[in-house]
């Protein structure tokens, strides 16, 4: 039977949004699934670069217990220490209440907060069910308004868990919708483990925005399977304008070790500028960041675009 | 916080991703028609080990293209008929042509730059022939030391001898997407170069973004204009990995009705471009992207990784393919 749509309209694939935001999760996604403790001044000075590359979006740090996540134990030192510039904003993930007032008194003016789509993922990652975990989030929310402060919302395992395998697209549609009622502007719709594929993006975003909005969601792809690009297309071809990405693709994955996690940001600008998409970013200038962090943390970059960029400057002028 | 899990849990969950099990459960539509076969031609023999530093005894390369048989893949370029002073990775072509099990529904073409290795292709077996043009002057002068016109010419013979004696005839064009020396490649000129391979015999041109810059819309672009010349059952794209663009590039290809994809095995096969950087794309995470799909090849994906497992151990190296180094470290 041919692949067709079932429905005679479909996206058009040739449309692409004219502007796409990245929301840079490097310096918290991705530092905190490397295994290397980074020095607070070394994280500053990452998110300070990053600040220069025309970013607007850079998710700082995490106010979880340094208990469970090391990494992120300086959170309100950073926090401090970065220079905030006007155009740029610096989210905070905030798990629950305390984290959420840890971080407002460190300075946090939006949040987000982490769902999953996956009962058995939630249980096993955050200790709860996912309506338990709404609830947490609901407190949060409710603060955060008060506060006037923005929440994003996270969604992991929607096309695919590492404990349960495949997940329906209509629970993680539920999942979604709460949290947009709960109140987050923005619902950030996770690959964890990589192993979406443009089939399954399409599938779950067609169920997902039967009743959501479409520019009130954003992809977030890991590049576990090599997949991530093409997901990424795939999603931008159904609407989605908003990706995540990791400088210098930082941030292993947890569940399958040494194998990549976030997919890199200079080789998501590459392709969205070679569309004609706006981003607002410098490309060079996140290579230089990414360069930058791959130095201190003593590892290569997973970014091919910053492989070949760097290998091609040895070439120039050889034929 | 986060738990490992047991590695059996692990393993048979993305096995089923692998295609080993049903995939009833997959949701199988999406946002416009792709085909419902695609023909994967499997290049890491040669285009792949050819762009291998460490040299690869006769035997090894023979056990890979065997075990690549026996993983479903209908096409597996063999050899390259090259003279072993420019591409000494190639000197075994002979051995390698008479010593390979040749799987009944299998092609296994092989690269024939002129009449002369034309000759030796068919005296040692060949049943196919490939040639190899360019979409840019500047690259063809620099690899092959003649214009892309003088480059159709020598091409002519090789055609004319392969049509008398009944071989099909493959043709592949470098630099669609970019060129190393020249820069943006116009789409125009690609089709006029695929339009000479196709009146001269070529059954399928293959398109190949040689050094990898190419995007989804500088593809789309120059697969509109390439459409115009030749039939897009004729037409196959040659992806290159190099900034990490290659599977969007070839979702975008299906989306314009390409269904014939090149790749190698574990991505075997640098840039000679970029010094270290990668270069083919890895034939295992193509069809991880054609299964998610639903999208049928006849690989068997887990039997594929076997062949690309096999042949990293013998060259000593990491595997290319993110789908093998996810599955393998579980």
């Amino acid at each position: 039977m041919p692949w067709l749509l079932q429905e005679k309209k479909g996206p058009d694939i040739h449309k692409f949004p004219d502007f796409v935001k990245i929301v840079e999760v490097g310096p918290r996604d991705g530092l905190q699934n490397e295994k290397e403790m980074v020095p607070t001044e070394v994280k500053i000075q990452l998110i300070d670069m990053l600040s220069q590359t025309g970013l607007s979006v850079i998710e700082a740090t995490s106010f979880v217990s340094s208990k469970w996540v090391a990494q992120m134990a300086d959170h309100t030192e950073v926090l401090r220490g970065i220079n905030k510039l006007p155009h740029v904003r610096y989210p905070v993930l905030t798990p629950n209440l305390q984290g959420f007032q840890a971080a407002v008194e460190a300075g946090a003016s939006e949040v987000a907060v982490f769902g999953s789509a996956s009962e058995t993922f939630s249980k096993r990652n955050i200790n709860c069910s996912i309506e338990e975990s709404m609830r947490r989030f609901e407190q949060v929310i409710t603060a955060a308004k008060q506060a006037g402060i923005p929440v994003r919302g996270y969604v992991s395992c929607t096309l695919g868990c590492p404990y349960e395998g495949d997940i329906q697209p209509a629970q993680v549609k539920k999942v979604v919708k709460r949290l947009l009622e709960l109140g987050c502007y923005e619902v950030s719709l996770g690959d964890t483990t990589g192993a979406g594929t443009a089939g399954s993006m399409a599938a779950m975003l067609r169920a997902v925005t039967t009743e959501v909005p479409v520019h009130a969601l954003a992809v977030h792809c890991h590049d576990t399977y090599g997949q991530a690009l093409a997901n990424i297309l795939t999603a931008l071809q159904m609407g989605v304008s908003v990706v995540d990405s990791s400088v210098a693709g930082l941030g292993g994955c947890p569940y399958a070790k040494g194998a990549g996690g976030n997919v890199s940001t200079e080789d998501v600008v590459y392709m969205l500028h070679g569309l004609g998409i706006e981003t607002g970013v410098d490309l060079s200038k996140v290579i230089e960041a990414g360069e930058f962090i791959c130095q201190a943390l003593n590892r290569p970059t997973s970014s091919k675009v910053a492989q070949a960029t760097n290998n091609c400057r040895g070439e120039q002028g050889t034929s | 916080m986060v738990e490992t899990i047991p590695f059996t849990l692990c393993f048979l969950w993305s096995r089923s991703y692998l295609g080993a099990f049903s995939l009833d459960g997959v949701s199988k539509r999406f946002i416009c028609p792709l085909p419902e076969r695609v023909k994967i031609v499997e290049v890491g023999p040669r285009d792949g080990l050819q762009n291998e530093k460490t040299i690869v005894p006769a035997e090894v390369k023979i056990r890979l293209i065997d075990m690549l048989s026996e993983a479903g893949l209908p096409v597996i370029e063999a050899t390259s008929f090259v003279s072993p002073k420019w591409v000494p990775q190639m000197a075994d072509q002979e051995e390698v042509m008479r010593g390979i099990q040749r799987k009944p529904g299998v092609n296994y073409p092989v690269l024939t730059p002129n009449l002369k290795g034309y000759r030796a292709a068919v005296t040692a077996g060949a049943k196919e022939v490939a040639i190899f043009g360019a979409a840019s002057e500047l690259f063809s002068k620099k690899n092959i030391n003649c214009s892309v016109e003088e480059s159709l010419q020598r091409f002519e013979e090789v055609m004319k001898a392969a049509k008398q004696e009944g071989i099909p005839v493959r043709g592949y064009i470098s630099c669609v997407l970019g060129c190393p020396y020249e820069g943006k490649v116009s789409p125009v000129k690609v089709a006029e170069v695929a339009k000479r391979l196709y009146s001269m015999g070529c059954y399928e041109i293959s398109l190949g973004d040689t050094i990898g810059v190419g995007t989804p819309g500088g593809m789309a672009e120059m697969l509109e204009a390439v459409k115009k010349e030749v039939p897009i059952h004729a037409l196959a794209v040659h992806c290159h990995d190099t900034y990490g663009q290659a599977l969007a590039n070839i979702l975008v290809a299906l989306q314009n009705g390409v269904s014939v994809v090149d790749s190698s095995v574990a991505g075997l096969g640098g840039c000679p471009y970029a010094q270290g950087a990668s270069g083919n794309v890895a034939t295992e995470d193509v069809i991880y992207m054609l299964n998610g799909l639903g999208i049928h090849t006849g690989v068997d994906l887990p039997k594929l990784m076997d062949a690309g497992s096999y042949i990293c151990r013998s060259l000593n190296r990491r595997t290319s393919s993110k789908v093998a180094q996810a599955t393998c470290k579980l």
